[in-house]
């Protein structure tokens, strides 16, 4: 009807066979956490949320992801820069290697690690006779498991970033006496920086919401290493208005973190 | 402060080979053509571009094994390369923090330089907010902060409007006067070079061509690219005391050589007629215009004939010759603007 306004004019209709399958996409996509909230024990929501069993699994859901996250960074990006920057043999095998953990089952990747770092596995063996260190079926072993599943993420978006980066840059301090590490630490990552926080983002939000390579590789223990998508799941079978709320909570930290990053940096960039 | 370069760099399709020096306090214009290896000379002797062959001396000493962060020389680039993500200050005291001076030390040489280039008050402005002219001020002044045993600058004016050019141009020449170190300088502008450079350095197809003063290089070029830069017909004939002969043309010269020799004169030193004139039969030939364009107050028609040539004539004698596409006309050249000098 606003004529002018509509850029092609009254004949852009939409094509049907576009228009439907897209239709029924967004309500495949919105429909069930709509479902969520429609079926939420509203009334009882708040005492719920306050039973210190929530408390506790959205806590050490927060903060294994938030280290799991600052792990991924820790060794993430370095990687990254190491696939994006240099012409080391055999990069593209590492590529391939790295996106593994992307297409692999979590529970697959939770077996492989309490193989590597169980107590009597390749590397767990030897960390537990030289420090008296055991990781599975401990908090840090959810640090490990959330890491594990998510770094690939990281390294995935900072490479892309990295690659977008205009290098000239980098040979234009180069040239001003900057040695590789100096450029890396300011001018790389300050150019990159919009890309690592999205890569990053993604990354906590993908650790938040691990279940399999955690239940198989660090169990099921409340407060230990029982996350919350391990309590929805263990709730959902005696408590069905638990595992909702649970479920509510977790939606809702998640839109927010997301929310307020995408606000703050990672829009305007 | 003086540079002794012998430059190979080998692409699969191409392979750049020169050789030039600069003095101290000179600044060195190279010369060419899109495409003629000029970027890649400069980014040699940055760094950024691996030698094949040759060698970097500066002082006496060589340095084209060094990363590009040990060599001491400092970069213009050609779109700035100023960093986005800090300020003009930041950016001017970036180098000077790489050498090892403390933040505050660091700044306080920024503002001093930026002051020089003009920017005092521009210190806290992200690149992102300077005008071309200010980022091309600010690039300069980075590159002078680290105080370079040599300045390279890449097509320092060419991402610069018409106005700014100008403006910039006679700024660059008067910064480049106060350098005392060596200056090379890459550009395809024969007018930046003529203006910013002692030396020229004419590069085509990966090899220098021609190198001299910029009074030289306009007097007597020696490739056809070099004369359509400073606006002269070149040939290259057969010289027999004051006459050089061309094909089937003979030019009447005031110099006296013998062998090998080129023949230059100005579009201006031709004349057209639509009969024979009467007198003088050196110097004259029959030629067929080829096209006709407006060239400054002038009109510049291209002929061709037992040479192809450029003449320029006034809009009144261009309406009075009806010169049309595919006309004969007689062309002569006035034997005291035609100068012969050895090939």
């Amino acid at each position: 009807m606003t004529g002018p306004a509509r850029g092609r004019g009254p004949r852009a209709r939409l094509p049907w066979p576009l228009l439907v399958p897209a239709v029924a996409g967004l309500a495949f996509l919105v429909l069930p956490p709509a479902g969520l909230l429609v079926r939420a024990p509203w009334r009882t929501l708040p005492q719920r949320l306050a039973e210190p069993r929530v408390l506790e699994a959205l806590r050490l859901s927060l903060v294994t992801a938030t280290i799991a996250t600052a792990v991924c960074l820790l060794l993430g990006v370095p990687l990254a820069w190491l696939l994006a920057r240099t012409t080391l043999p055999g990069r593209r095998l590492l590529r391939a290697l790295i996106t593994v953990p992307l297409v692999l089952p979590p529970v697959v990747g939770g077996v492989a690690l309490l193989l590597v770092l169980g107590r009597r596995g390749l590397v767990g063996q030897w960390l537990y006779d030289a420090f008296g260190v055991s990781l599975p079926f401990t908090t840090a072993g959810v640090v490990c498991a959330e890491a594990f599943v998510a770094m690939p993420f990281l390294v995935i978006a900072v490479e892309g970033a990295l690659r977008a980066a205009d290098q000239r840059y980098e040979e234009a301090a180069a040239t001003l006496g900057a040695s590789r590490w100096t450029v890396f630490r300011r001018v790389t990552l300050p150019m990159v920086a919009p890309g690592v926080l999205a890569g990053a983002v993604l990354c906590w939000a993908r650790a938040l919401g691990e279940f399999g390579a955690t239940i198989t590789f660090a169990g099921n223990f409340p407060g230990r290493t029982q996350t919350m998508p391990l309590a929805v799941y263990l709730a959902l079978e005696t408590d069905p208005d638990a595992a909702i709320v649970l479920s509510l909570a977790l939606l809702a930290v998640s839109v927010i973190v997301l929310a307020a990053l995408r606000d703050r940096w990672v829009g305007t960039a | 402060m003086s540079l002794h370069a012998h430059l190979v760099v080998e692409r699969p399709a191409f392979r750049l080979d020169v050789e030039f020096h600069a003095a101290a306090g000179e600044v060195v214009a190279v010369l060419g053509p899109n495409g003629a290896g000029k970027t890649t000379a400069l980014r040699a002797l940055a760094g950024l571009v691996p030698l094949s062959g040759g060698h970097i001396e500066l002082d006496g000493a060589q340095v084209h094994h060094l990363p590009p962060e040990r060599r001491g020389i400092g970069v213009v680039f050609q779109d700035y390369l100023l960093f986005p993500h800090l300020s003009a200050l930041d950016n001017v005291a970036f180098g000077p923090r790489c050498r090892g001076l403390g933040k505050a030390e660091a700044r306080r040489v920024a503002a001093e330089l930026l002051d020089r280039v003009g920017l005092a008050d521009h210190a806290h402005v992200r690149p992102g907010r300077l005008s071309g002219g200010q980022a091309q001020r600010v690039a300069l002044a980075r590159a002078l902060a680290v105080r370079p045993r040599l300045l390279l600058l890449d097509e320092p004016l060419a991402a610069l409007d018409a106005h700014t050019r100008l403006e910039i141009r006679a700024e660059l020449r008067r910064h480049l006067a106060g350098f005392d170190g060596a200056a090379v300088l890459v550009t395809h502008d024969p007018l930046d070079a003529m203006v910013l450079a002692h030396r020229l350095v004419v590069v085509e197809n990966g090899s220098v061509v021609q190198t001299g003063t910029p009074g030289e290089v306009a007097r007597h070029p020696r490739t056809d690219y070099v004369a359509r830069l400073v606006g002269l017909n070149l040939y290259r004939g057969e010289a027999d005391g004051n006459r050089v002969t061309v094909g089937d043309v003979v030019f009447s010269s005031a110099e006296r050589l013998t062998g090998p020799a080129f023949v230059a004169f100005p579009p201006s030193a031709v004349a057209l007629y639509r009969s024979r004139p009467d007198g003088s039969p050196r110097n004259l030939w029959r030629a067929v215009i080829d096209g006709i364009e407006r060239h400054g107050d002038n009109v510049r028609v291209h002929l061709r004939g037992p040479i192809t040539l450029a003449a320029d004539v006034t809009p009144s004698a261009a309406a009075d010759l009806d010169l049309t596409p595919g006309r004969e006309v007689w062309a002569a050249v006035k034997a005291t603007e035609t100068h012969a000098y050895p090939a």
